[in-house]
Parts: structure tokens; C-alpha cells; sequence
């Protein structure tokens, strides 16, 4: 199997968002790291996920059917996804592919945070999977 | 970073010749091949999972070449010259005369349960060691399949890869309650058999199946209006002289 050449790192945001920094390679070799990294941001909190693709190097029609199934994660937790830092060229592939029917994109890191205003804030938000008393 | 100069000066990823140039999700057909049926895919737009109405599946079919001696950069080379005499009798793939190249847009006249199914894809990537096509609104479904070559533990692996979703609810019937998914594998575990074939080498395909998500689309039900399968048989009822047309293969 080749190796995997992608670096994939999160921050949080403000308790309800994280985002998911995409560096390298978005192949078919890169699923399990970003699934896993999905599943370390995403808590009963999240209301949205950013994936800032500024340091995206290559991507092959692999890479955009990953997007697609991290999408239906996503929208399964009632979450939001939200992309920012495309080049030109990986923004027409958005378009093509037709993502941007489902994934908002935003020029930079601000832009996509600001954003976030439109989403339910924290203290509006009700912990989900309460467990039985 | 692996990027290369474009005319402009400005950098582009390596990747960039790979995809289809195109401004629009509409597909044009110039001129149809001779005997090629196009009735479904001029003026039609390219649909992601995403447009389609069925529950989405993830669909993995690999064979595993032992002493293949291959790489699978030729693989992928041939598959490509070859790729409509790797399909199942009765299914034709009206390929473009440049080859299998990105932006690219096929015809497809295929057999459904006895039925004719006039339909096309765009080829929306190509690159040495995989392919990708994206169908079109009306088609079965609505997605895109990869087929690739890759060394896993030093033997080569051909694989297919589909991600879809029934375009539409006649459609996910057809998945569901008459056979359509193992039809579909069938199509594939064929094409698969046969490029090992070209190759003189033999295998046995593995399918690994994942519901990627079992909601259905309700909002896409109206898909159904642009159901090939229906329009081409209106069409061909509408067509006598093409009852008694044998195919060609």
C-alpha cells in the first residue's frame, strides 16, 4: 500500500465548531485518518466542521468520494460543513463534482468563522445521547 | 510541493490535467457514433452522490493479480483502450474517439432486466493509475465509479469503486426488490474477470459493500422525470425499426 502523504491536524473553534486542517495529499489512503480525526472533533457540542484546504497539494476523485462520506457524517450529526482555503483549481472541482450544492465554501479562515454566527450557539445547544438514569 | 508552472506564471497541482476542464455541469454531444442510440445524455447535467434519491452505497470490487508481472500503470492503460470489450454482452459504451480523457463524454446503451437503457457518462478524472466516471440526470444512479490499479504487499490489484445513490425512486425499487444491486455486481465481477483475461491472468473478485447512509432523498424524487430507462423505452416504442435492430458488439 503506498503511504499515506497527507498531515491532517484540528483546532476548536469556540466549543461548537473545530477545524480540520488538510495538508499534502486527499487520496483514498488518507480515509482512515480523516474519518478518525472526524470522530476525535465531533462531540455532542459540534454544530459545525471546517476543513481548511490551504495546504492541499493533490487530489483525486478518491479524495473528493472521502469528502462526500465525511459529508454524510456530518449532516447525520444535524452538523454543518463548511470548506475554505481552495485554489482556484480545487474550487471548479467543488463546483463540478457538484459539492457546493452541500458544502458552503469561504475565501479564508475568517470568513468561513464568521459564518459560524448563523449556527445555534452553544448554550442553545442540548447535549445529545443522554445516557439512562 | 508538487506543483507545476501554468501559463499564467501561476502554480497548479499536479493533479490539474487529471480533471475535466468544464464550466458547466451540462453535457453536450456533438455527433453520436454510428449505431450509438443518444437519446438521454445531450443537455443533461452530471449528478454527485449527492443529487441522487436512493440510499448511498459504496460499492468495492478487487481482484488481486498474483505473478500479474504488470504494473498498474499498464493496466489502467490498457483498460482504457479496451474498455468497452471488457463489458457484458449486451452493453455497449460508445467511447469518445480521443480515448478515455478527462472532460470526455461517453454514450452508454445498455440491457436492464430485458429493457433498453439509452444513457452516457463524463469522464470527470484520468490520470496513469485510475479513471473516474459521473453519470448523468436519468441514469440508474446518480455518482461516479473509479477504476484503478494499485501494488498492495507486491501483488497487483485491480479494483472498481463505486459511490452512488439511486437517481430516482423507480430506480431504488429496481435496486431493492429486483435484483439491481447483484446485477450490478455481476457487471462488475464480469469486467473485472475479463481485464484479468487480457492480461492472461485469473483471480477471484471480492465486493465489500457499505451503506454509507440509509436516509432516501425525498427532495429528488422528482428525478424521475428524467428516468433513461423509461425514456428509452417510450422512445424505442415510439421507434418500430428498432425492435428488430440486433445489437452490435
Amino acid at each position: 500500500m503506498p503511504e499515506t502523504k497527507i498531515i491532517i491536524q484540528h483546532r476548536s473553534v469556540n466549543g461548537i465548531a473545530s477545524i480540520i486542517d488538510i495538508q499534502g495529499e486527499l487520496t483514498a489512503f488518507a480515509e482512515k485518518l480523516l474519518m478518525d480525526t472526524y470522530t476525535t472533533v465531533s462531540t455532542p457540542t459540534t454544530r459545525a466542521i471546517l476543513l481548511n484546504f490551504s495546504g492541499l497539494e493533490y487530489m483525486n476523485s478518491s479524495g473528493i468520494g472521502l469528502i462526500v462520506t465525511l459529508l454524510i457524517r456530518v449532516n447525520r450529526q444535524k452538523q454543518r460543513l463548511l470548506a475554505y482555503g481552495l485554489s482556484d483549481h480545487y474550487q471548479h472541482i467543488f463546483r463540478l463534482t457538484r459539492l457546493t450544492d452541500a458544502i458552503q465554501i469561504y475565501a479564508s479562515e475568517p470568513e468561513a468563522i464568521m459564518a459560524l454566527r448563523t449556527l445555534p450557539n452553544a448554550a442553545e445547544v442540548k447535549p445529545r445521547f443522554q445516557g439512562r438514569k | 510541493m508538487s506543483t507545476l508552472p501554468n501559463p499564467a506564471g501561476e502554480q497548479q497541482p499536479r493533479d490539474a490535467s487529471a480533471w475535466a476542464r468544464r464550466d458547466t455541469h451540462t453535457l453536450r454531444i456533438d455527433s453520436a457514433p454510428s449505431g450509438a442510440l443518444n437519446i438521454n445524455v445531450d443537455g443533461r447535467q452530471v449528478t454527485s452522490p449527492l443529487q441522487g434519491f436512493g440510499q448511498m452505497w459504496q460499492k468495492t470490487y478487487r481482484l488481486p493479480l498474483q505473478k500479474a508481472g504488470v504494473t498498474p500503470a499498464e493496466i489502467i492503460a490498457a483498460w482504457k483502450i479496451h474498455f468497452d470489450e471488457f463489458w457484458p454482452a449486451n452493453s455497449r459504451f460508445f467511447g469518445p474517439l480521443t480515448g478515455i480523457a478527462p472532460g470526455e463524454v461517453a454514450l452508454l446503451n445498455l440491457q436492464i432486466s430485458g429493457l433498453p437503457l439509452s444513457t452516457g457518462v463524463l469522464v470527470l478524472y484520468a490520470d496513469d493509475e485510475s479513471f473516474t466516471l459521473m453519470t448523468p440526470q436519468g441514469h440508474v444512479f446518480a455518482g461516479w465509479i473509479t477504476f484503478s490499479s494499485y501494488v498492495e504487499d507486491e501483488i497487483t490489484v485491480v479494483q472498481i469503486q463505486v459511490l452512488m445513490r439511486a437517481s430516482d425512486p423507480i430506480y431504488e425499487f429496481g435496486l431493492r426488490f429486483m435484483a439491481g444491486h447483484r446485477q450490478e455486481d455481476n457487471f462488475w465481477k464480469h469486467t473485472l474477470g475479463q481485464v484479468a483475461k487480457h492480461f492472461s491472468l485469473e483471480g477471484i473478485v471480492t465486493v465489500q459493500t457499505v451503506c454509507v447512509d440509509k436516509k432516501l432523498q425525498w427532495s429528488e424524487a422528482k428525478n424521475v422525470w428524467h428516468n433513461s430507462a423509461v425514456l428509452t423505452v417510450f422512445h424505442t416504442l415510439r421507434t418500430p425499426s428498432r425492435w428488430f435492430r440486433k445489437p452490435q458488439k
